[in-house]
C-alpha cells in the first residue's frame, strides 16, 4: 500500500489493471443482463417491474459506497495528507453523483406504476436527493477553487461533514414511517427475496461496482495527469520569467 | 426478450437511463483523459519537464509538488 503513495507507481498499476477490469465488467454486466431479463421470474406483488430492481439497488448502494470514499479520502487529506487522497475524492464525485441520479430516476420509474407517484418527499427519497445535491456541491467547489491543495482541504471538509447523510440514508426506513419499502438483502436475519432474483441481484451488485472501480482508477489517472500538466505549465511560466531578467 | 408486461415502457426507459447514463459518464472520463494525456505531451515536446521527473533523472529526491 505505502508504494501507491507515489502518483507514478499508481499509474503503472492502473494502466495495467484498466484493461483487465473493463473486460470482467464486461463479462460480468453481459451475464447479469442475461439473469435479470432472461432467468430471474416476475415477483409475485411486483410482477415485471422487478426487474428494475437489478439496476436500481446496486446504484444506490454505490452511490452511498463512492460517498464514503470521499469521506474516507478527506480524512486522508486532512489528517495523512496523502498525496493521492484529494484526487481519489475529487475523482469519486462524477462518479458517485451519476450513480445517484440512476438511483433516483430508476426508483421514480418503478414507483409509478408501483405507488402511483414518481416521487414522495419521504425520508429515504429526500436523503437520496440531498446526496445528490452534495455531490453536485463538491463538484462545484472544485470547480471554484483553482489551486487543488486549496480546493482538496476545502471539499475534505464538505465531505466529512456531508458522511452524516449516509447512516440517514441506510436508516431512514428504520427510523421514520417511509413510502420507501424497509431494507430486504442487507440486515439482521438475512436477506427476504428468493435467491432465483438474490443471484440475478449480486451478479449486477458486482457488475456495477467493478464499473465504479474502473471508472474511478480512469478519471484518478486524469485528475494526476491534469495536476501534472498544471505543475509544468507553472514551471513553464518560471522558466520564461527567468529567461526574462 | 421475455414479455415485460403493462409496464414494460417503465422497465425500458429505467435501463436505457441507466445505459445512457454509464456511457456518458465513461465517455467524460476518457476525453479528460485523453485531453490531458494530449496538453501532457505538447508541454514535453515544448522541452517542459516537472521538477520530479528532473530530480529524478538526476538521482535525487523530489521536492515540492508530489505529482
Amino acid at each position: 500500500m505505502p508504494s501507491l503513495a507515489n502518483p507514478t507507481r499508481f499509474l503503472d498499476l492502473a494502466g495495467r489493471l484498466i484493461p483487465w477490469l473493463a473486460a470482467l465488467t464486461a463479462t460480468l454486466f453481459a451475464v447479469g443482463l442475461y439473469l435479470s431479463f432472461f432467468v430471474a421470474p416476475p415477483d409475485y406483488q411486483q410482477g415485471e417491474t422487478v426487474r428494475i430492481m437489478f439496476v436500481h439497488v446496486p446504484a444506490a448502494w454505490l452511490a452511498m459506497f463512492g460517498y464514503a470514499l470521499i469521506a474516507v479520502a478527506s480524512l486522508g487529506t486532512l489528517i495523512w495528507r496523502h498525496p493521492l487522497a484529494d484526487v481519489a475524492a475529487k475523482a469519486a464525485a462524477p462518479i458517485g453523483a451519476t450513480f445517484t441520479l440512476i438511483a433516483l430516476v430508476t426508483g421514480s420509474l418503478w414507483g409509478k406504476p408501483m405507488w402511483g407517484t414518481y416521487w414522495v418527499w419521504d425520508a429515504r427519497l429526500t436523503s437520496m436527493l440531498v446526496l445528490f445535491l452534495l455531490y453536485l456541491g463538491l463538484i462545484a467547489l472544485w470547480q471554484a477553487i483553482e489551486e487543488p491543495g486549496r480546493a482538496g482541504r476545502a471539499a475534505a471538509i464538505l465531505g466529512l461533514v456531508g458522511a452524516i447523510n449516509i447512516p440517514i440514508i441506510k436508516f431512514s426506513v428504520d427510523w421514520w414511517n417511509t413510502l420507501h419499502q424497509p431494507a430486504s438483502i442487507v440486515r439482521l436475519g438475512g436477506p427476504t427475496i428468493d435467491s432465483s432474483m438474490l443471484t440475478a441481484l449480486a451478479v449486477m451488485a458486482g457488475a456495477f461496482t467493478l464499473l465504479f472501480v474502473l471508472l474511478h482508477l480512469m478519471a484518478m489517472r486524469a485528475e494526476i495527469l491534469r495536476r501534472r500538466v498544471l505543475a509544468m505549465q507553472q514551471m513553464q511560466v518560471e522558466q520564461a520569467a527567468l529567461a526574462e531578467t | 426478450m421475455p414479455d415485460l408486461g403493462p409496464h414494460a415502457n417503465f422497465i425500458l426507459a429505467a435501463y436505457g437511463f441507466t445505459f445512457a447514463a454509464v456511457v456518458a459518464l465513461a465517455f467524460f472520463i476518457v476525453a479528460d483523459d485523453r485531453k490531458q494525456r494530449q496538453r501532457l505531451a505538447d508541454l514535453e515536446a515544448k522541452g517542459v519537464r516537472r521538477r520530479s521527473a528532473g530530480a529524478a533523472r538526476e538521482g535525487k529526491p523530489a521536492r515540492g509538488r508530489k505529482s
